[in-house]
Parts: structure tokens; C-alpha cells; sequence
């Protein structure tokens, strides 16, 4: 089975690109020359330039030994909590920043729920000498303050998204709105493996430097490319899709999702989208989303604002559906608590988001020979303050 | 019979046609604003089909639309609510929305239920051309129902030409490179725009919509145009004036 896109966007019936006409033309543009732009040498060489002296790749592959006596198996953790910016999000910033250019455009726009992704186009924007406006919820201004803060001392414009649930989908319908206003001049650039045809292709592809590293830092450690497992948290997922890439087609590699329960898949208030979700559309893809019997789409719940989307990339679709990739969701309480013990165990305090990754121990019982290779997509310093009020640390 | 579209168009005068959500401002006013347009006028009704995420609309049919939904409008209400729609009103009436609850309620059984109620087309913005015509095309014909294809001043004339010829009904001609309702007033860019078009002698006849919103857009963008769609203006004076001075506003337009 081909677990990548076809050359409509498609990964099996998932994918596509279901967008108003309004957005065709830019769209189309990107479609037509993505590929080709972004295999030319100068790009290439440019971006991988740009990862090394700029972002500090290639992220360690750490063999993380309390971590591992704990939980019986061999864990390695792939460091993109220490690229610049804090999370795997500018590798793909990175490169859509270089695309803009390439397209001649001038004037970028991005969404972001936990503001990781709005301070890595921040950064690339400041780094250019362009115009960068960020559309975040309202409810996640207030709870990723930090990264507020951040994206505005990086020259940023933050608008809040007032409309639906003030958080990541809304985010992302205001920019989208914004591309349709202002169609000449401006990039999109989205944070996520998600939305029309070729985004999650092209965000895969920037990302994919994750597992392309992850194979010769593994064979120098372990004298083998091929872990036995790779796993990620997933919100629209692309630390996930850049982890998973390499090892898409080589069925050894088990591969492992770990999605936001938030309190409980059937708490109501949730966002594990591949338990509670439906084939639809959203944000200009057919994938799995979590709507009602009507086709309204529903307003997910995590306590990390990075997993607050009530879909998931075209991708991941398809992973669950044909079966390749293993699914689980961790709670809210899951993901604090396996964040505390990476803290205490390793000296790493991850991201929210990502100590649902880590909660895949509450879940999956690992043999002791197993090779685990998790994502460590982000720090935690953006949420200390949530960290604060669920473990009163003040 | 021929669809009811076909046959307006054929009329010797210029279209208006008016958009509005159903659900809003009241969850039955439905059946109520139809029968009020049509007295007053007004050549062809499209009635917005709510939804959670309406990307292409600005603040005021977003607005309406989030109203509609709480006021607890569905697919299947809006269905029973225009049952008997054809008792009373005999212009053309287009269903507005965007494609996941089509996708959701079945699209087979959407467009039947839409042939039994006398529903003559269909508008679905983020339904594009190349989906249509490789998987729903048939489905559409088979129940009679027109599909409409939007262009906007940045599609290509390639891309308009294709967009015609896949049409057996009106094209709608986005006035501007903006959500609904965002606009004031057309100037030099419009006008280019529509002479572009009507230079392009297209088989199907354009009707403008998005930025019409008096007497004067209306006439501007019908002085090429075959008719103009009015939106969230008449959705401003529903919120302003409740549902029961429809003449007034349409009063103001022609
Ligand atoms: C650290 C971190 N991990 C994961 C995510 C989830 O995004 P994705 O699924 O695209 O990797 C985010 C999003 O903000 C993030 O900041």
C-alpha cells in the first residue's frame, strides 16, 4: 500500500483539496510548483543550511536510560524540543518561508493554537524582513501568554479569532478568510499536516527531516536504521507525519499515535479525533473529524491548546483506517503525569502536547528488546503556567 | 418540466436574487422570509444552509449562521420546513451551503429530497469543479438539480472557460477577492472585471454576488451582468428589522 500522497492529494480516500473557488488560484500555484521548487539545489541548499546553522539540526537522538529501566524497553527521545523556537514547528516554517520567497510573495499569514507554530513563523518572518500576521483563539491568547508575547516581540501582529470555539479550527477558518481577502500578495503558511491539497504533502515533506535523522542516528547507536516502533502526539500532525516518514514503508516499524483525550474519549470533552470522528471535510480535505450526525463540526477539548483541532491530517486518516498505524488517546491527567515523570527521570520538561506522547506507557506494554523511538516535539516552558495550576507549584 | 432557473433567466429584465439563513433570525421564519421575497418581487431566493465553519462568509452570514444552528436548524428541519413550499411559491430557489453536511446527509439523498420539495439548484462553494464532475455530476442531473460554479477576478480565463462549459445555468461571478460582506461600494477594479467577462460572450449568463448591497451596487453590477445576489445586507436589515419589512428593503434596491 502507498502511504503518501497521490498527485491529487490523496492518501487512500483521504485528502484532496474541497476549497471555494476564491482560493483556487493560490492554491493551484503552490500545486503546480511546489515540488519542483522545493527539490531545485538552491532550495535545498538553502534549507538545509538554514536547519543546520539557524534551527542547531540535527536535533539529538538521546537514549534515554531512567526512562527506559522504567518502562522496560530501549527509549530513544528525537530532541526537537531544542531546535530553535522550541518545537519541531520551524523545520517546516523553515521551508515555507523559502516557498514564499520562491512565489514571490510578500506578506505571510499563519494560525496557531498553542502559539508554537505562530512564533516559528514569526521567526522566520523576522529572519526575512517580512510581514507576519497570526491568527490565534481568543481562549488560547489567554493560555499560551508567553508565545503571545513572543510572536509580538518577533514583529508579529496577533489577531484573535472571536468566532466558534476561540481556539485552533477558528484560528484556522480566520486565515483562511485573510487568504481569501488579500489573494496576491500573501503566503499561507499552516502548521500542520492538514488543510487543501498540497499542504499536508508539502508540511510532511519539510518535516521528514525528523525520521531521515532518526535513521543514521540510530544505526550509529544501534546498528540499525529501523526502530521497532516510532510514536508522536497528533493534533493536525505533523510531528507525526516528519517521525513517521522514513518508516511509512518499512512494515517492521510499528507505528504509534498518541491523540488528546482530554477528560475521557467519551467525556464529551475530547479530541481524539480517530475514536470520535467521521469521514469529512474540513479546512479544505476529506479526513477523519470529529462533527455532529449533521455535519457540523463539533468544538473539540484538550487541556493543550496544540491538540485542540477536531481533525487530523489526511495521512493519519488513512494510517488509522487501513490499519498501518496504532492509535490510543491520553487524558489530560495521562499527559501531566507522564510529563512530571519525563521532568523528573530525564531533566526534560516537554510540552503539554507532547506528554501525550510519553503517556503511550499508560497504554501499550513495550518488550524489553524494543526499540522506541518517541517524538519529544516541543518544550514545556510555553506552559509553565498550566503546569503551575494542575500541580499548584506556586 | 425545464428548471425553474432556466426559465428565469430567459426573462427579459435583470435578477435579483436575494440570499438569506435559514433559521434566522427565528428558527421558523423560514417558509415566512421565502413567500415575503417573492411578493415583493424578487426573481430567486438562495437559502443558506448553515454551517459551524463557514470559511468563504465574513462576520454577518457567520453570525446568522452560528444563530441558526443554535436556534436548532438541521438539514432534516429545513427539509420539512419547505415540504410544501411549492403550495405557495413558484420563483426558483437555490440551497446555499457548504459541502460537509451534504456529504453527511448523503448526497444521493440530498439532491432527492431537494427534486421532492421542488428545489431547482444548488451552490456549494467548497465543492470544486473537479470533484463534481468526477463523482457527483450524475447525481445532480439525475435529480434535475443545476449546480453553480463561482469565479472571482483572479480566475484565469482558461479556468472561467472551463467553469462554463461544465455550467448548464448561471455562473456566480464574485465581485471582489473577499469573504461575503466585506466590500463597500465597487470601484475601477469591478468594473474592469465585469467588462473582462462580458467580453468572454460565455454560454451561461453571470449573476454578481458578494458587495451588492443598494440600489446603486445593483445597478453596476447588473449593467453587464444578467442579475446580482444580495446577502449580507439583507441579513443586516432582518437582524435590524425582524422579518417583517422585507418590502421596505427590497424597496430600496429596485
Ligand atoms: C510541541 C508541540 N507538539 C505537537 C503539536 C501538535 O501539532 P502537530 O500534530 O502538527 O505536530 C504542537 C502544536 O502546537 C506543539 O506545539
Amino acid at each position: 500500500m502507498n502511504y503518501n500522497a497521490d498527485e491529487k492529494g490523496y492518501y487512500g480516500e483521504f485528502g484532496g483539496a474541497y476549497i471555494p473557488e476564491m482560493l483556487y488560484p493560490n492554491v493551484e500555484e503552490l500545486r503546480q510548483n511546489y515540488l519542483k521548487l522545493m527539490y531545485e539545489d538552491s532550495f535545498q541548499k538553502e534549507f538545509n543550511q538554514l536547519l543546520k546553522d539557524y534551527v542547531g539540526r540535527p536535533s539529538p537522538l538521546y537514549f534515554a536510560k531512567r526512562l527506559s529501566e522504567k518502562h522496560g524497553c530501549k527509549i530513544y527521545l528525537k530532541r526537537e524540543d531544542l531546535n530553535h523556537t522550541g518545537a519541531h514547528k520551524v523545520n517546516n516554517t523553515i521551508g515555507q518561508i523559502l516557498m514564499a520567497q520562491k512565489l514571490g510573495k510578500t506578506r505571510i499569514i499563519a494560525e496557531t493554537g498553542a502559539g508554537q507554530h505562530g512564533v516559528a513563523t514569526a521567526t522566520v518572518c523576522a529572519l526575512m524582513g517580512m510581514e507576519c500576521i497570526v491568527y490565534m483563539g481568543e481562549i488560547d491568547i489567554a493560555r499560551q501568554a508567553p508565545n503571545v508575547a513572543r510572536m509580538k516581540m518577533l514583529g508579529a501582529e496577533v489577531r484573535p479569532a472571536k468566532s466558534g470555539s476561540r481556539t485552533l479550527k477558528d484560528a484556522t477558518n480566520e486565515a483562511i478568510r485573510d487568504w481569501i481577502n488579500n489573494p496576491v500578495d500573501t503566503h499561507y503558511i499552516i502548521g500542520s499536516a492538514i488543510g487543501p491539497h498540497p499542504y499536508p504533502d508539502m508540511v510532511t515533506r519539510f518535516q521528514s527531516v525528523i525520521s531521515e535523522e532518526i535513521k543514521w542516528q540510530l544505526k550509529e547507536k544501534e546498528g540499525r536504521e529501523n526502530p521497532d516502533y516510532v510514536v508522536a502526539c497528533i493534533g493536525g500532525g505533523s510531528n507525526a507525519a516528519g517521525t513517521y516518514y522514513h518508516f511509512l514503508h518499512e512494515p517492521e516499524v510499528g507505528i504509534i499515535a498518541v491523540e488528546a483525550a482530554g477528560k475521557g474519549v467519551n467525556s464529551g470533552e475530547s479530541a481524539a479525533t480517530s475514536a470520535l470522528g467521521k469521514v469529512g471535510i474540513i479546512h479544505g480535505c476529506k479526513t477523519m473529524l470529529m462533527q455532529t450526525i449533521d455535519g457540523q463540526i463539533t468544538e473539540p477539548y484538550s487541556i493543550s491548546a496544540g491538540l485542540d483541532y477536531p481533525g487530523v491530517g489526511p495521512m493519519h486518516s488513512h494510517l488509522y483506517k487501513s490499519g498501518r498505524a496504532e492509535f490510543y488517546s491520553a487524558t489530560d491527567d495521562e499527559a501531566m503525569a507522564a510529563g512530571l515523570e519525563l521532568s523528573k527521570l530525564e531533566g526534560i520538561i516537554p510540552a503539554i502536547e507532547t506528554g501525550h506522547a510519553f503517556a503511550i506507557f499508560e497504554h501499550k506494554k513495550f518488550k524489553k528488546d524494543d526499540v522506541v523511538v518517541i517524538s519529544l516535539s516541543g518544550r514545556g516552558d510555553k506552559d509553565l503556567n498550566t503546569y503551575i495550576d494542575y500541580f499548584k507549584l506556586a | 418540466m425545464s428548471n425553474r432557473i432556466t426559465l428565469k433567466l430567459k426573462e427579459d429584465k435583470k435578477l435579483l436574487s436575494i440570499y438569506f439563513t435559514a433559521g434566522y433570525p427565528s428558527l421558523n421564519d423560514t417558509v415566512k422570509i421565502i413567500e415575503d421575497l417573492e411578493k415583493n418581487g424578487v426573481d430567486m431566493i438562495e437559502i443558506g444552509l448553515p454551517f459551524s465553519d463557514p470559511l468563504a462568509d465574513g462576520p454577518t452570514i457567520q453570525e446568522s449562521s452560528t444563530a441558526a444552528l443554535k436556534n436548532g436548524m438541521t438539514t432534516e428541519i429545513l427539509f420539512e420546513q419547505l415540504r410544501d413550499i411549492r403550495k405557495t411559491v413558484s420563483i426558483p430557489l437555490i440551497i446555499m451551503g457548504y459541502f460537509n453536511p451534504v456529504l453527511q446527509y448523503g448526497v444521493e439523498a440530498f439532491c432527492k429530497k431537494c427534486q421532492e420539495i421542488g428545489i431547482d439548484g444548488l451552490i456549494l462553494p467548497d465543492l470544486p469543479l473537479d470533484v463534481y464532475q468526477d463523482d457527483y455530476e450524475t447525481i445532480f442531473k439525475k435529480y434535475g438539480l443545476i449546480n453553480v460554479f463561482l469565479i472571482t477576478p483572479q480566475t484565469s480565463n482558461g479556468r472561467i472557460d472551463q467553469i462554463d462549459s461544465a455550467s448548464d445555468g448561471f455562473i456566480y461571478m464574485v465581485s471582489s477577492a473577499s469573504v461575503t460582506g466585506s466590500k463597500s461600494g465597487f470601484g475601477q477594479e469591478q468594473e474592469n472585471y465585469f467588462e473582462r467577462i462580458a467580453k468572454m460572450n460565455l454560454k451561461n449568463p453571470q449573476i454578481v454576488g458578494f458587495g451588492i448591497k443598494d440600489e446603486e451596487t445593483f445597478k453596476q453590477a447588473t449593467k453587464t451582468a444578467k442579475g446580482a445576489i444580495i446577502g449580507s445586507a439583507f441579513i443586516k436589515h432582518l437582524t435590524a428589522y425582524g422579518t417583517d419589512k422585507t418590502n421596505e428593503f427590497i424597496s430600496l434596491i429596485r
